[in-house]
């Protein structure tokens, strides 16, 4: 075996670990701003995906130790569940983890070979088929005059009796579904605000959320584990274009910090969009890749059919990965980044 | 020190391990019994020798001679009597025996004649091609001939003169140990640069992680009578590649696939300044260098050794330790691994590090590629090693050369950083080479093609040329018949065994060969058996098979030329 | 309705005249694609494929009348080009055309070589130099290791000898490295 003979100390299994602890953060605040609920969908989707991948890997001849200590099942798993409504059924939990680890990650070859991020083709595919389930978020603790303790949650997530009047009592519509509802009702941005869901500049308990993720993902990027680009690209491309849209029309427009705190639109910029594996990889790229990402978020919560459009807009943005990348390559010492010609 | 200094891209910190091996003194390693001294030491032409086995040879004796423009020549280390001139063992990845003379040496270390050149008084060319003949060749590494890249060639002088004392690698500490002890010394071979290469600009890069060589070279370089800036460049793997040198010092970049002295920057090690200096000042040829022995040894160190060394003696030298797991030449990150200890030290050997499982523990397996990109943020080519190596497995080679492959220094650093322990340079170095080899065939196809459409033209053309002159031969018959019925008969009859002669021709030709055929087979059947002989029936069938078939080709080769003869 | 059938129809007629103009402007003279196959060819120049020589065979596969698949000098990879080139599905070699074997250079024993120039007149690149009688050599760097020139020598003096690696021929490997079976 030829040289280098040393190697630095980076694994996958170190690179992984790093984002699930700087998930942690944002699990935190979620226990502690939304109740114990999402305990129980994390360990479900882990259990599942852990499950699921063995299964897969046997099926298709890999062996299973180096790859469940890889830890990326679980990191797919976490994000989704993050994704999902915290008191979400199980069977929607393990159906959107299944389908992230079979279809979107083993059927496209597994580890590194995957086009579209796993975690957000779950969730794509539980939104298009499931819409009414997703919505059962749990309120913001602040705001609900009961909470579940975890074994209510998890009863209530097994499918087991909860009372419909606790169940009622805990849900609630998330900011974004507030603000598009009051807005098919014609009531303007600044009404819809005044309900008690919306809080400083996001949602009351969400924008919380929002920060403790953002504190992760900040953390991740000092470890230089995830680059730059892409989250501060997808941040503005979510900053520009609802700031663009709010500055025309504010009464039918959120403001552009609402957008930002919005959930997912901090998970995704740190943890999803910069998923390396299907996102792009030359630094141009990866500032497009965020970018489109970005626009494309407030594009689909603006006139799509969803209330969140983050999953989609990073799929898309997935799927044009190859062409970026191909046209941003960097110039490569010694040339002029286009032909073979000096640099001048 | 007030010298503006840039950065390269990328780069990687791996522990250094320089400490190991430069706090113990430079030592000569004595004299072996035995010196194998290959004669491909350099890149381009092998020397070739011009000794014959049983000869005396005295110390710096040429026993290998230049091989023309891009070659060197090689000496003996010692005086001795040469033993060998055959394959032997070479420090080279793939264990292939090269062409060696090997030496007994006779211990009393006899010098042949030589003397000081003057330098200043010699044509440049001349001068060149001493140097040629003295053996000087880049001993950072690469082995490239000096006196090629101490031609300044059409542009006449190469304004930047940088010499390199970067040793970047870990572990190896020869050129800084040179530096500490030999610095007049390389300053003065830097002068006999200066003058092949008429630099106004004179650069000494050293890390900045060895304070005592920059503060000798520093103080070398006050007695000198042209200014020579001593600049300190920050420690960062490759900070010493050439390249990224000449990026650091100056900002500039060589262009893909030029040399630097197309950007009018010349590049030398040290070590080559401290030979031409010994060579030039002392009319030594280069028979020695200084090597590191470090690693898993009892005393790791450095010493001044003869080439042609074997390096387990070295290894001794340095005092072996249980447990070690083979030998690299060079250092972690680009070193090569040696087939066996039994190989000499060559004009390349910079650092002789021995392993064991505690020191460079078997790397772990490797993992799919995450795309991660630590790879390119670290690559100092700025290439994207992860899409280099998606084309170099899949044997996509064309892409991978629209990818620059060959910017590639191989320096090691993707492969450092990849969490998947990818052994990302083995995929281009296999790239590399199966591209080469590809490139080889082409041309070796191209040339066949030209070749095989230049015979069927020739034997066109001669077929034509027969004819024109059998058919001007049988005009000139007629013609003479023509005249012959004017003329009495019996002279007619005379012109007819003229025109039988050509069959005749071929006749006696027929019974030539057949003549020498049996003379052949006669004298044949006293050596060797055919091989068609004694065959087990299957073989001997197919050997029948093979015979149709060619029959048949040799059928349908003829064909066409046979329709064309039959037109007119 | 009849808008949608018009621009279809002019549409159709300008895409057609374009195809047309093009076809006669960029006309190319000659047989480019048994030149590219031609390209593809080792040119060994052995007639294993049963043509007297790689253009004959380049020109019968352009124009349909030899398969892909009987050169066993261009091996399993110069009929995954030429699968490529065509368009088709690679096929493994006709095992009748023979078989791959490691490249060889045709070596004469100059000892029992009688100079007959039979093997000059069969060698398809000229390799051979020698004159009547006199001893016969090849020029290693042109040979094609076709083996045309064994068959003819009446006194067997030819051989063909595999090309030895040494270290100017040298190759890295495929990396043998246990990629933890990466697919
Ligand atoms: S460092 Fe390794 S895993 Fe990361 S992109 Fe490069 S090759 Fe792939
Ligand atoms: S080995 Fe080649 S690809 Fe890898 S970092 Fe060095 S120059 Fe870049
Ligand atoms: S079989 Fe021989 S003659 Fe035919 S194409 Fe191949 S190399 Fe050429
Ligand atoms: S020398 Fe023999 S084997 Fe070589 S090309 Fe000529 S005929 Fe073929």
């Amino acid at each position: 075996m030829p040289s280098p003979f040393i190697l630095d100390r980076s694994s996958v299994t170190q690179v992984m670990a790093w984002v699930l602890a700087a998930l942690l953060p944002g699990v935190a605040a979620y226990v502690w701003l939304f109740g114990p609920a999402i305990l129980v969908t994390l360990a479900l989707a882990t259990v599942t995906a852990l499950a699921a991948e063995a299964a897969m890997l046997k099926a298709r001849g890999y062996p299973a130790r180096p790859f469940l200590t890889d830890l990326s099942a679980i990191v797919t798993a976490w994000l989704l569940a993050l994704s999902l409504p915290a008191l979400a059924p199980w069977w929607l939990i393990v159906t959107g983890t299944l389908f992230a680890i079979v279809v979107a990650k083993h059927l496209y070859g597994g580890l590194g070979q995957n086009i579209f991020n796993p975690a957000m083709v779950g969730y794509a595919v539980l939104i298009v088929s499931f819409p009414v389930q997703m919505t059962q978020w749990s309120g913001p603790l602040a705001l609900t005059e009961t909470s579940l303790t975890l074994a209510q949650s998890a009863t209530v997530i097994f499918g087991g009796d909860a009372p419909k009047a606790t169940l009622d009592a805990v849900t609630m519509a998330t900011p974004l579904d507030a603000l598009r509802t009051g807005l098919l009702q014609q009531l303007t941005v600044d009404e819809i605000m005044t309900q008690p869901i919306f809080g400083q500049f996001g949602g009351a308990g969400f924008e919380w959320l929002a920060a403790a993720f953002l504190l992760g993902g900040l953390l991740l990027w000092a470890l230089r584990i995830i680059s730059w680009q892409v989250p501060l690209a997808f941040l503005a491309g979510i900053w520009l274009a609802a700031g663009f849209l709010h500055f025309f029309d504010a009464g039918r427009f959120g403001a552009p910090w609402f957008h930002l705190f919005a959930p997912s639109v901090m998970l995704g910029a740190f943890f999803i969009a910069t998923d390396p594996v299907s996102g792009a990889t030359t630094p141009r790229g990866k500032l497009i890749f965020g970018f489109g990402a970005g626009l494309l978020t407030i594009i689909i919560r603006t006139w799509g059919g969803y209330p969140d459009g983050v999953a989609f807009a990073i799929l898309l943005m997935n799927l044009s990965v190859p062409l970026i990348d191909q046209h941003t390559q960097p110039r490569v010492y010694g040339t002029s980044g286009r032909g073979k010609e000096p640099p001048a | 020190m007030s010298r503006k200094l840039f950065k390269f891209k990328g780069g990687v910190h791996p522990p250094e391990h320089k400490a190991e091996s430069n706090v113990r003194p430079l030592h000569a390693a004595p004299l072996p019994g035995k010196l194998v001294i290959p004669l491909r030491q350099h890149i381009g032409n092998p020397a070739k020798p011009v000794v014959e086995v049983g000869e005396r040879v005295l110390k710096g004796q040429m026993i290998g001679a230049a091989d023309g423009y891009i070659s060197a020549a090689v000496h003996a280390s010692s005086s001795g009597i040469v033993t060998a001139i055959g394959p032997a063992a070479v420090p080279h990845i793939s264990g292939l025996p090269d062409l060696c003379i090997t030496l007994s040496t006779d211990g009393r270390d006899e010098w042949i004649a030589h003397a000081p050149l003057d330098y200043q008084a010699m044509a440049a060319a001349d001068l060149r091609m001493k140097l040629r003949d003295m053996g000087i060749a880049g001993l950072g590494g690469a082995v490239f001939p000096s006196a090629v890249k101490l031609d300044p060639g059409a542009a006449h002088s190469c304004p930047t003169l940088i010499i390199n004392g970067g040793e970047c690698e870990p572990w190896i500490t020869c050129d800084d140990m040179l530096m500490r002890s030999r610095a007049g010394d390389i300053l003065q071979g830097v002068a006999v640069m200066r003058h092949l290469l008429g630099s106004t600009e004179i650069l000494v890069g050293i890390e900045d992680n060895k304070p005592e060589a920059i503060a000798a070279m520093q103080a070398a370089a006050q007695s000198l009578d042209f200014a020579v800036d001593v600049v300190a460049v920050p420690a960062t793997y490759p900070a010493g590649g050439a390249k990224q040198l000449i990026e650091t010092l100056t900002g500039r970049q060589v262009p893909s696939g030029k040399l630097s002295t197309d950007i009018g920057i010349q590049v030398f090690n040290v070590g080559t300044a401290y030979a031409l200096a010994r060579a030039v000042h002392h009319g030594e040829p280069l028979i020695s260098r200084l090597v590191t022995v470090t690693g898993h040894v009892l005393r790791p160190q450095n010493f001044e050794v003869l080439i042609g060394t074997p390096m387990h003696t070295l290894i001794t030298l340095a005092g072996e330790r249980d447990g070690s797991t083979g030998a690299l030449m060079g250092g972690p990150m680009m070193g090569m691994p040696m087939p066996d200890l039994e190989v000499p030290v060559v004009k390349a050997t910079n650092c002789i590090l021995v392993k064991s499982n505690a020191l460079f523990p078997p790397l772990p397996k490797a993992l799919p590629c995450i795309r991660c990109t630590r790879c390119a943020d670290v690559c100092p080519a700025a290439l994207q090693p992860q899409e280099l190596f998606r084309f170099a497995k899949t044997g996509d080679f064309g892409r991978a050369q629209e990818y620059h492959l060959f910017d590639c220094i191989e320096c090691g650093c993707c492969s450092y950083v990849c969490p998947s322990h990818i052994p990302l340079v083995d995929f281009y170095r296999y790239a590399k080479s199966e591209i080469w080899a590809r490139e080889k065939e082409k041309r070796a196809a191209d040339l066949a093609r030209e070749r095989h459409e230049f015979r069927e033209f020739r034997l066109v053309r001669e077929k034509k040329e027969k004819a024109e002159k059998l058919a001007a031969k049988a005009q000139a018959a007629r013609a003479q018949a023509a005249l012959d019925q004017a003329k009495p008969a019996g002279l007619a009859a005379a012109a007819a065994p003229e025109l039988a002669a050509a069959p005749s021709d071929a006749d006696a030709k027929k019974a030539l060969i057949a003549a020498a055929l049996a003379r052949a087979q006669a004298k044949k059947a006293g050596v060797v058996p055919k091989n068609t002989d004694h065959l087990p029936p299957g073989t001997q069938r197919e050997i029948e098979e093979i015979e149709a078939r060619r029959a048949k080709i040799r059928e349908l080769a003829r064909q066409p030329l046979e329709s064309e003869e039959k037109k007119p | 309705m009849i808008t949608a059938i018009l621009v279809m129809v002019v549409l159709a007629v300008a895409v057609g005249l374009v195809l047309g103009w093009s076809a006669v402007r960029f006309k190319v003279e000659g047989n480019p694609l048994a030149e590219k196959i031609d390209a593809i060819l080792p040119q060994t120049q052995c007639g294993q494929c049963g043509f007297p020589g790689c253009r004959p065979y380049a020109e019968a596969i352009a124009k349909g009348e030899a398969d892909i698949n009987q050169c066993p000098p261009g091996g399993e990879e110069g009929i995954k080009k030429l699968a490529e080139l065509l368009g088709v599905e690679p096929k493994p070699l006709d095992e009748a055309h023979g078989a791959p074997k490691p490249k060889s250079v045709a070596f004469i024993d100059e000892q029992l070589c009688i100079g007959c120039t039979l093997c000059i007149q069969a060698c398809p690149v000229d390799a051979i130099s020698g004159a009547a009688k006199q001893m016969h050599t090849i020029i290693a760097a042109e040979c094609t290791g076709c083996e045309l020139c064994v068959a003819p020598c009446p006194v067997d003096c030819i051989a063909m000898v595999p090309i030895a690696e040494d270290l100017p021929h040298w190759k890295w490997k495929y990396p043998v490295i246990e990629l933890k079976r990466v697919a």
